[in-house]
């Protein structure tokens, strides 16, 4: 598409012109960027209730609050990010100069996601801004009213020739890979990945992937079951299950699923009511294809449902449903559920269910529920995942401190906080000689003779700084 | 063949034996005592490979490889244990660290101009992460690949770090089978199809690349002292080094005098005839031979230019005046020539390098402090050595690696640990304090709204610049006032002793 390469161009020549390395252009950029959110918030709880059903309160906590949150802490932190980093020497080296700079990579891509269609945009944008890129922002189409305001409001706040906001459906992005970028980041699906990495590697890209799988959700040993079924509803039913990192399914014993699924059933009731359909609090799901897909999944599984099933095509609701009896190879456990439906399936022991667990990909998240910290423990060693949070859900991404991504199937890469400037930065190592010691150099020049080695080996070893 | 051993590795990984710090430190240990027994096997055996001199072994890849593995012996521990990080209101008492992981099975595709170094560096840190791993060593480097393949098995655990070898067809059955991370080093071109048949697996790659290097000369410089530098950097390996200087870009002005400092510096490291120096390698195949040697074609040097293509011989060579838009300086000649090309200022020659794909390594020869910080502002390289070559590879608290067309990712120390773990992102919660989690949850209401906006806050103490202030100035103030007090209290007290002092003294009179 003309324009998109037209408007990749635009932000090259700002990017050469050298504009986005100051650290006042970019605080000025984050700072504008916060004020876009909080100048806006309700137009933005208006285009997200309009897409996908959002409640207010979860659109707060998890679109407005997370990415201010984040802006805070960047623009916090943006100067220390930005030095230099001096690095321990060796004694060849004593005298130098030797550091490692961040240097943005130029044009960067950023590919939104449809479930929280503002902050899975916004935030690695705030680590691309910090670290001083040109930003072409692709939202997802399918979240259609956020697309089009975060379209309107972008170039308003930011600067137009180095951020510019690409909209379009599949073929607009394919068209748009095929233009060269200095990193990628996406966030989505397994096989959109697979077809993005490999367009990437025609011209050496460097991408972050963001994907999903299946979360396990593992319950063994003494428990509260009252505390950690209310955690695991809220992290469960959060966006009518849409979250990448929400539990996608529950490995427990027979007994635990016994005493669980009252737990279950009172906390739906305490959380959105007898009716959820009617509460305010219950999200909807984001198109009639998915919904489609899910009342699909429903029909098709061998397991029983016991709780919920309720579903209303117009209004794209499906009610908080919990679906016993699934076994290993049911059409629930094919792919990400990606909605409102929780499969539990009944492992004897804990050890079977690590095994359970080890059998799949790695999943961007890993949830295990137990008052026994041994049980934890075992889970965490034998288990890899993105990420891991025992005892509740979803939180352990509100933290900019730690790393936010996946392994192996569930991505690659990672951001929030200093990670995300990280991510969008090549790190350049630096070394400032002298001109003096040219006598120690000639250790190295030929014409070579066995006492230059031992030298050599002494002055390169990394031990010789102890001795000074 | 390739399959078993791949799966072989997968198993044995899977067993997690690979898991305990100990076991990775005798591994290490073991691949340190085959370096150090097995020295003159390997250097015969690049001597066959490449005409390597019997000191340029140790020297370029045998001292690296020993200080990698003694370092990574000396910090295992710290690099394998978890990270706490800081933590919000709503962790506040929770167990929040990052834990390194292991990948899995990593698969090392090595080169054949540092057949050793390229693929033992790597090798390092994969056996530090806890990590099994694939080595696929170079075919160019024959004599190499065959030695490391019967060596390793007799040293490392015969499962978990397989050595593969075979050419084009072996390493693409290879790259078809899914690995948890593919570490190549190589061209450019290869690197494209090894990120496209990672791309069908999701598996994440390091691309060690090239390119061409350039190298400024600064008129104002000590050019004598450079050209030595240089000199070495270049000639050494025959110019077969990822990172040696590509070509120099220096002012018409001392092109005269860099090219006398030059012919002067390779007299006294090679003599008058490098084909006799014990010192000087050769090019490894035919092929590359015939590529360099076509790429001079319609040049005359200035120094060398001599071939001997029995011996696969070509003399340290340099070229002046050379056009920007030559054959010579189109791809990256990895070969002992070395074009001059005249820039007409500092700027010209950074306008010259932006206009280039980014080079692996950037090289500046200047002596202004302000000049050389501009020069690496406006520029951009995988690694950046001032005043000298190719030292930044050296330096293993340096990461190492390439940008755009150079390369992706970085390794050397910890960075090659941290390039093949996983860095997973840890939260230990307890099922307790749930009243402070009630705010989350809904029904939802304006006062648990505030609430639980609070409690995901992601500092807990303002770090902003005029807290900062606040809190040193309320600091200050607050130490001045008790030290204010303590004189007080002190010369109360004082007075108060007097006061008793002179009483009694009165009394006593």
């Amino acid at each position: 598409m003309d324009s998109h390469r037209q408007a990749v161009d635009r932000l090259r020549s700002a990017f050469h012109s050298g504009v986005t390395l100051p650290e006042k252009f970019r605080r000025t950029q984050l700072t504008n960027l916060m004020s876009m959110i909080k100048e806006n918030e309700e137009q933005i709880l208006t285009a997200l209730h309009k897409d996908l059903g959002k409640p207010k309160f979860e659109a707060i906590l998890s679109e407005i609050d997370i990415v201010l949150n984040e802006l805070h802490y960047a623009i916090s932190n943006l100067t220390s990010w930005m030095q230099p980093e001096y690095v321990s020497k060796n004694l060849a080296t004593k005298l130098d100069d030797c550091s490692v700079r961040r240097e943005p990579f130029g044009v960067v891509l950023i590919i939104g996601a449809w479930n929280y269609p503002l902050q899975l945009l916004t935030l690695p944008m705030v680590g691309a801004i910090a670290a001083g890129n040109c930003v072409v922002i692709k939202p997802s189409e399918v979240s259609a009213a956020t697309d089009s305001l975060i379209a309107e409001l972008i170039p308003k706040y930011l600067s137009q020739d180095c951020y510019a906001v690409v909209r379009g459906g599949a073929e607009e992005t394919k068209a748009l890979l095929q233009i060269r970028f200095d990193h990628i980041f996406y966030t989505g699906s397994q096989s959109v990945a697979r077809s993005i990495m490999q367009a990437a590697s025609v011209h050496l890209t460097p991408v972050t992937l963001e994907l999903g799988g299946k979360c396990p959700g593992l319950i063994y040993g003494r428990i509260n079951i009252t505390a950690a079924a209310r955690r695991l509803v809220w992290a469960k039913f959060f966006n009518a299950g849409q979250s990448c990192v929400a539990p996608d399914y529950l490995l427990c014993t027979a007994a635990t699923r016994d005493a669980l699924l009252p737990a279950l059933s009172q906390a739906l009731e305490d959380f959105y009511g007898k009716e959820p359909q009617k509460s305010p609090d219950m999200s909807r799901i984001v198109s009639l294809r998915h919904w489609s897909r899910l009342i699909e999944l429903l029909g098709k599984t061998s397991g029983k449902v016991v709780v919920g099933g309720e579903r209303d095509q117009e209004d794209k609701y499906i009610a908080p449903t919990v679906v016993v009896d699934v076994a290993e190879d049911d059409v629930l456990m094919k792919e990400e559920i990606f909605g409102p439906i929780l499969p539990i399936i009944t492992v004897e022991s804990v050890e079977k269910g690590i095994d359970f667990v080890n059998r799949k990909e790695k999943p961007l998240a890993l949830y295990v529920f137990s008052d026994e910290s041994s049980v934890v423990k075992t889970v965490l060693e034998k288990t890899s995942s993105g990420g891991f949070c025992s005892n509740d859900g979803i939180v352990h991404m509100t933290l900019p401190t730690l790393p936010f991504g996946g392994v192996g199937a569930s991505g690659w890469g990672s951001y929030h906080g200093r990670w995300g400037f990280e991510t969008f930065s090549h790190r350049r190592a630096c070394m400032l000689r002298g001109w003096a010691l040219e006598r120690l150099n000639g250790l190295r020049y030929p014409p070579y003779s066995e006492d230059k080695l031992s030298w050599l080996r002494w002055t390169t070893s990394p031990k010789s700084c102890t001795l000074m | 063949m390739e399959r078993q051993a791949v799966q072989r590795a997968k198993e044995a990984f899977l067993s997690g034996r690979t898991r305990p710090v100990e076991f990775r430190l005798q591994q290490l240990h073991a691949l340190q005592k085959m370096i150090t027994e097995k020295e003159t096997e390997i250097s015969t055996a690049l001597k066959q490979d490449i005409n390597r001199s019997q000191y340029d072994t140790p020297l370029l890849e045998l001292i690296g490889i020993e200080n990698e593995i003694k370092l990574a012996i000396e910090k295992l521990a710290d690099w394998a244990a978890p990270r706490h990080v800081e933590r919000n209101l709503l962790t506040i008492s929770d167990e929040v660290y990052i834990q390194p992981e292991p990948l899995g099975v990593v698969l090392i595709i090595g080169a054949w101009n540092y057949p050793w170094a390229l693929t033992l560096l790597p090798l390092v840190g994969a056996i530090a992460a806890g990590n099994a791993a694939v080595v696929k060593p170079s075919e160019l480097s024959e004599y190499s690949s065959l030695l490391l393949r019967a060596l390793l098995p007799r040293y490392l655990d015969k499962d978990l770090y397989p050595v593969v070898t075979g050419g084009a067809s072996e390493t693409q059955e290879l790259l078809r089978i899914r690995f948890d991370h593919v570490f190549y080093t190589g061209s450019s071109s290869v690197g494209k199809v090894v990120m496209e048949a990672a791309a069908r697996h999701l598996t994440p790659v390091t691309l060690e690349l090239g390119g061409k290097s350039p190298c400024y000369i600064d008129k104002d410089c000590d050019i004598r002292v450079a050209c030595r530098r240089i000199t070495w950097g270049k000639f050494v390996n025959c110019g077969q080094t990822c990172i040696a200087p590509d070509y120099i870009l220096c002012e018409p002005c001392i092109q005269g005098r860099v090219v006398e400092c030059i012919r002067h510096t390779l007299l006294e490291f090679y003599g008058a005839d490098p084909k006799c120096s014990p010192d000087y390698g050769r090019i490894i195949n035919q092929r590359h031979f015939n590529r360099i040697m076509s790429l001079m074609e319609g040049y005359t040097p200035v120094v060398g230019g001599q071939s001997d293509s029995s011996q696969r011989y070509i003399a340290p060579t340099v070229l002046k005046d050379v056009p920007p838009h030559s054959r010579l300086m189109q791809e990256e000649i990895f070969g002992p020539l070395l074009p001059i090309v005249a820039v007409s200022d500092m700027d010209d020659a950074i306008n010259f390098i932006n206009e280039r794909e980014k080079p692996l390594a950037l090289y500046i020869f200047c002596s202004d402090k302000k000049a050389i910080k501009r020069f690496i502002e406006e520029t951009t390289s995988g690694g950046v050595t001032v005043n000298d070559v190719m030292m930044h590879y050296t330096l293993s608290s340096l990461p190492f690696g390439g940008v755009g067309q150079s390369g992706m990712g970085r390794y050397h120390g910890k960075h090659t640990f941290d390039q093949l773990s996983h860095q997973r992102a840890c939260l230990v919660r307890s099922l307790g304090m749930e009243s402070v989690n009630l705010s989350r949850y809904p029904p939802q209401d304006r006062r648990r709204a505030r609430r639980a906006r609070m409690a995901l806050k992601s500092s807990l103490i303002d770090m902003s610049k005029r807290t900062l202030i606040w809190a040193i100035v309320a600091t200050i103030i607050g130490c001045g006032l008790f030290i204010a007090l303590l004189v007080i209290l002190l010369i109360a007290a004082g007075l108060n002793c007097t006061c008793w002092y002179w009483r009694g003294f009165y009394n006593y009179w």
